[in-house]
């Protein structure tokens, strides 16, 4: 991912974040909260819309906000539902209850891996549509399709959405905070944040400024980013298109962009010259919300640990230097606790984190699952020189895969420790097929170990430990 | 309040601090509330339009500092409900209300913009 | 009084709710036989009255025969067991056509039954049809209604009121024992006023709006229609209480209306609202007046009382109304249910849809509320109209430490005649005068006939409470009620279809 290099200017990026909540029920009707399912059939009255249907509020989704709430530093308070009035064929009532001007949760912030911190507007509570598939034209898009089929088994389904200050002034920054977010709605269980399935989407506020200005430069909005990767792309790309407009003396026009994929390009949603008029108000089919001591108990009951503490656990067992993305990977991929109950069974910290970040990482479901236990037996015989690196990876990849036991398997791959003996007799093998490289090894030549160690693993095919190797080397010069 | 000559300009003298509404306006309200008006209608519309904002023009004009909004007359607060499932409606009974059907969805021609 | 089928005496149709319920359910008399005497009425007046816009005579009949077996085998079918009843046709009956007097709903039947309707059905009372409205209750005559006006049974060239006009005339034409109507700025109470029967309007949240199709959220309640005070508050007891699908409904169970009924009114403390008194028809202020004396009569503390605040509730009304409106009828776009016309694109099937759907004062509401709401006219608009609400609601407050209940006249005339104020929309706005302060405040309210003006038409006066005040507000009713002479209240003795129009 590039960098802009252009240093007279500032990039200036706000995030608004959308989550499912992991409720059962919608926001508003007890029809079940379902990815999925077949068309139309989490559908009632209040979720269609239907005539004389009235909203009921949904206890868990507010837990669920103000747990957000929490996490993210908010301040709760008393909030109520605006009517946001705008026709879309995906909206069954045409207008969306989200809320306005007394959102749940305000003024928060969000502390990244790096250590910088960005700010938390608002993190307000909103249903979501239905689902509009478009026929004939091309690819599925909207322009070009001679109709639109419509599923309102998503309407209605509780979203929080989170807006970010215009703190944000990089994309990778913007990665990273997306990135954060997400670890964190996972993690107090308020949402599974999954992009590729919908319950995360992020919409990016793009502008410029020459580096050193106060005023903000006019924002575009850019949607339709189905991965953090795509987030970033769109942000480049955006920003070198502003720069380009504002460098030649021109205006960015304030819009809506929609980013491409395939081109990764954004482009303008056609028609909009003016910011639409959603004339909100209150809701008048609902109430207050009021965060009293109940609502306050159960939003706290599931606060668990956030990453920005799971980091600083990690860090201290293993020192942080030099492994932050090791303890940034294993995090993301939930294999913390792996590593704290490895290391408590007497596993060495650095080498179970890399274990942990590299090789398991590959098969990170698995590795959920695997008993800590067994781990840190295993990472025992690397860690004596029973097995190599290689040997261990082997058998770590078993271990997940099937189970068992460390040893057996080692036994049953033939990886049985060489004895020294044997290592001894490759040793001398190879010294005596290479003597002009034993010479230069002798005369001080390091290079020429490599080489030397490597064909004492060619002819052990691997069971020979390379630290092993190393010292049986320097003790004949 | 005079009615202007038809054509949108204020002739006649309906200006915004009269509380009157000009033709641009009722087309554009006409849009925001998704109704497919005739020139006439527009016309006529603008007429009683109008003479509707002359009417409730008191209340434009009450002198309101310190007065709070009411948008609800309950003292109600935090009606909540279980998060537990219940059955919906059957699919076939909703969609054999709808215009047009396909594929268990309901059919619409097609949408010529992203939502806004 | 109609005699049909009964030896000498009033027929038991016309007797009221309770006596139908209590005959019923003792087995006295049969449920069938009651609604073959509602049905037959129907089949004789309806094609000059137009009070319906469907009729269910099937399914009437099968529910009476459900209840007569029920009787039979010694099972209570409930307190209004039996008893014929007139549902607006804003109210969600499942698999019944539910229109809104709209064309947009047009043959729409609703999946679901609204709350009240199914407390109705539970409680033993039979619907026999869906009666007509001005269209989505948006106005104060029925004319409005899609399907053709209602006329009223005192005199047919003249309205019945508005927006409830079909259940008030239906149960003012002795056709059915009660009706259900909503209220959102005295749809119930003017056209009971014009039919010369009783029409309450309960405490918002009192009675659950689930399943009345929305017109004004904040403002609309369902109440109740019947010939006297008594056969009014037993309906309405049934429907209210405490219903968890809608959110704005109080947490109370539904509250004993009946007892105390007949308590009078001694020493209580009665304010006779001045402000609208030179804005109505003399007979109609007059009306009032001497409702006022009656209650002193009576033993009650009457004086007379300015609330000027109450002259903002109009326009404020007609700001916040339309603008609630403007959003609860935006679902009507063509894509899930009702009328569709056809576009090339979503955009303009909706706004074709829905302009050809709509009415002429539907589409003014809605034009005017989206402009009310729209970007920089919310402030000067509907912010400024809610801050009027809140000064009529500290004006009724004010009163109420005064006062236990206010009087007023229901509405500014009589029942007019057919077409007289339908060139001008804000005539006909007038109407709501002295109704709509209570919908802005949420208070409960009843109209009572009370008197006949010079030209032999009915002229009801209106009782107002503070919130949950429905008993002491129903007393006061019930007291006028019983010095109110008979000739002024319904039911109207239609005679046979070929008699002339008008009181007999």
């Amino acid at each position: 991912m590039t960098e802009v290099a252009d240093t007279a200017w500032e990039t200036v990026i706000g995030l608004e974040v959308h989550c499912e909540l992991s409720t059962a029920t919608k926001l508003f009707c007890s029809c079940a909260n379902q990815f999925g399912s077949e068309p139309n059939t989490n559908v009632c009255p209040v979720c269609l819309g239907l005539p004389g249907s009235l909203p009921v509020l949904n206890r868990r989704a507010v837990e669920l906000a103000m747990r957000i709430g929490e996490a993210l530093g908010c301040r709760i308070e008393t909030s109520i539902f605006h009517r946001k009035n705008y026709f879309y064929p995906d909206m069954p009532k045409d207008y969306q209850i989200s809320q306005y001007d007394k959102p749940i949760n305000v003024d928060g912030s969000l502390e990244l891996p790096d250590g910088s911190r960005v700010g938390i507007t608002r993190a307000h509570i909103e249903e979501d549509t239905g689902k509009s598939t478009h026929v004939g034209g091309d690819g599925g898009r909207i322009h070009g399709a001679s109709y639109s089929l419509v599923d309102y088994n998503r309407a209605g389904v509780p979203l929080v959405e989170i807006v970010s200050e215009p703190d944000i002034r990089s994309a990778a920054q913007a990665r990273a905070y997306a990135a954060e977010l997400r670890a964190i709605v996972v993690a107090v269980g308020a949402s599974d944040g999954r992009m590729e399935e919908g319950s995360l989407r992020v919409d990016a506020n793009v502008s410029v400024r020459p580096r050193g200005a106060e005023e903000y430069g006019t924002r575009c909005e850019v949607k339709n980013l189905n991965s953090f990767h795509s987030l970033g792309r769109a942000i480049d790309y955006e920003v070198e298109r502003q720069i380009a407009i504002v460098s030649a003396g021109e205006r960015v026009i304030q819009e809506t962009r929609h980013f491409d994929e395939n081109t990764g390009l954004t482009h303008s949603l056609r028609g909009k010259e003016e910011a639409y008029d959603y004339r909100y108000f209150q809701e008048p089919d609902l109430v207050p919300v009021v965060p009293d001591d109940a609502l306050f108990a159960a939003a706290r009951e599931g606060l668990a640990v956030m990453p920005a503490e799971r980091r600083r656990r990690l860090g201290e067992l293993v020192g942080s230097d030099g492994v932050n993305e090791q303890i940034q990977t294993v995090i993301e991929l939930d294999l913390d606790s792996l590593v704290l109950a490895a290391v408590a069974a007497g596993a060495d910290a650095r080498l179970a984190l890399a274990r942990a970040a590299n090789e398991a990482a590959a098969r990170s479901e698995g590795a959920r699952l695997l008993d800590p236990v067994a781990f840190a037996a295993l990472l025992e015989m690397e860690a004596r020189g029973t097995l190599s690196a290689t040997q261990s990876k082997t058998v770590l990849a078993e271990l997940i895969d099937a189970g068992g036991e460390a040893e057996e398997i080692a036994r049953r791959l033939g990886f049985e420790a060489m004895e020294s003996s044997d290592l001894d007799v490759a040793i001398e093998a190879v010294i005596a097929a290479h003597p002009d490289e034993w010479e230069r090894y002798v005369a001080g030549d390091v290079k020429v170990a490599g080489f030397l160690a490597g064909q004492v693993m060619k002819a052990t095919k691997g069971r020979a430990n390379g630290k092993l190797v190393a010292a049986a080397f320097a003790s004949r010069r | 309040m005079e009615s202007d000559g038809g054509d949108g300009s204020d002739v006649g003298g309906i200006t915004l601090d009269e509380g009157g509404i000009t033709l641009d306006e009722v087309r554009h309200v006409a849009r925001l509330a998704r109704l497919d008006l005739s020139d006439d209608e527009i016309i006529t519309l603008q007429g009683e339009l109008s003479a509707l904002l002359e009417h409730v023009d008191k209340v434009r004009r009450l002198d309101t500092a310190d007065v709070p909004p009411t948008a609800h007359p309950l003292p109600l607060s935090n009606v909540l409900r279980a998060d537990e499932v219940r059955p919906g409606l059957d699919r076939d009974a909703v969609l054999a209300a709808a215009p047009a059907v396909e594929d268990h969805r309901f059919l619409v021609p097609s949408i010529l913009g992203e939502a806004p | 009084m109609s005699t049909s089928g009964a030896s000498g005496g009033m027929h038991l149709l016309d007797r009221g709710v309770r006596a139908i319920a209590a005959a019923i359910r003792s087995g006295e008399a049969s449920a069938i036989s009651v609604i073959e005497e509602a049905l037959r009425r129907i089949d004789e007046h309806e094609g000059r009255l137009h009070c319906f816009n469907l009729l269910t005579p099937d399914a009437a009949r099968e529910a009476a025969t459900n209840i007569d077996e029920a009787v039979a085998r010694g099972v209570d079918p409930g307190p209004l067991a039996g008893v014929p009843v007139a549902l607006k046709d804003n109210l969600c009956t499942k698999g019944v056509a539910t229109t809104c007097s709209s064309k947009i709903l047009a043959g729409w039947e609703p999946p679901y039954d609204a709350t009240v309707v199914r407390r109705l059905r539970e409680a033993g009372a039979i619907a026999v049809g869906k009666t007509n409205l001005d269209e989505f209750a948006m106005g104060s005559s029925t004319e409005n209604s899609a399907f053709g006006a209602t006329r009223n049974p005192w005199d047919v060239t003249r309205v019945p009121g508005g927006s409830s006009g079909g259940t008030s005339a239906a149960v003012a034409g002795g056709l059915v024992a009660t009706g259900l109507g909503s209220d959102t700025g005295g749809s119930i109470r003017q056209p009971a006023s014009l039919c010369g029967v009783v029409g309450i309007k309960p405490t918002y949240g009192l009675v659950s709006r689930y399943g009345l199709i929305a017109f004004a959220s904040s403002l609309d309640q369902i109440g109740t229609f019947a010939v006297n005070v008594g056969d009014a508050a037993a309906t309405l007891e049934v429907i209210a209480g405490h219903d968890p699908a809608d959110s704005t409904s109080l947490d109370r169970p539904a509250p004993s209306l009946l007892r105390g009924l007949e308590d009078g009114v001694e020493g209580l403390r009665v304010g006779l609202i001045g402000d609208f008194l030179g804005d109505v028809a003399s007979a109609c202020a007059k009306a009032a007046d001497d409702a006022g004396e009656a209650l002193a009569s009576a033993g009650a503390k009457v004086e007379q009382v300015s609330i000027p605040e109450m002259l903002l509730g109009l326009p404020a009304y007609y700001i916040i109304a339309p603008a609630e409106a403007s959003s609860n009828l935006a679902r009507y776009d063509g894509v899930r249910y009702g009328l569709r016309v056809e576009g090339p694109d979503a955009e303009t099937m909706n706004a074709r849809t829905r302009a050809a759907g709509f009415g002429p004062e539907v589409r003014r509401r809605i034009m005017i509320g989206t402009y009310a709401l729209s970007a920089g006219y919310y402030d000067a608009y509907y912010g400024q109209a809610l801050k009027a609400r809140t000064l009529v609601i500290r004006a009724f407050e004010a009163a109420y430490e005064r006062f236990d209940v206010l009087l007023s006249p229901t509405t500014p005339s009589a029942a007019f005649k057919l077409g007289s104020k339908t060139a001008n929309p804000i005539e006909m706005y007038l109407s709501d005068l002295c109704t709509i302060p209570s919908n802005l405040s949420g208070h409960p309210a009843v109209s009572v006939p009370f008197a006949l003006d010079p030209e032999g038409l009915p002229v009801g006066v209106q009782v107002l409470a503070p919130a949950l005040g429905e008993a002491l507000m129903l007393r006061v009713a019930a007291t006028l009620e019983a010095v109110a002479p008979a000739a002024a209240r319904g039911p109207v003795p239609l005679g046979d279809v070929n008699s002339q129009a008008g009181v007999s």
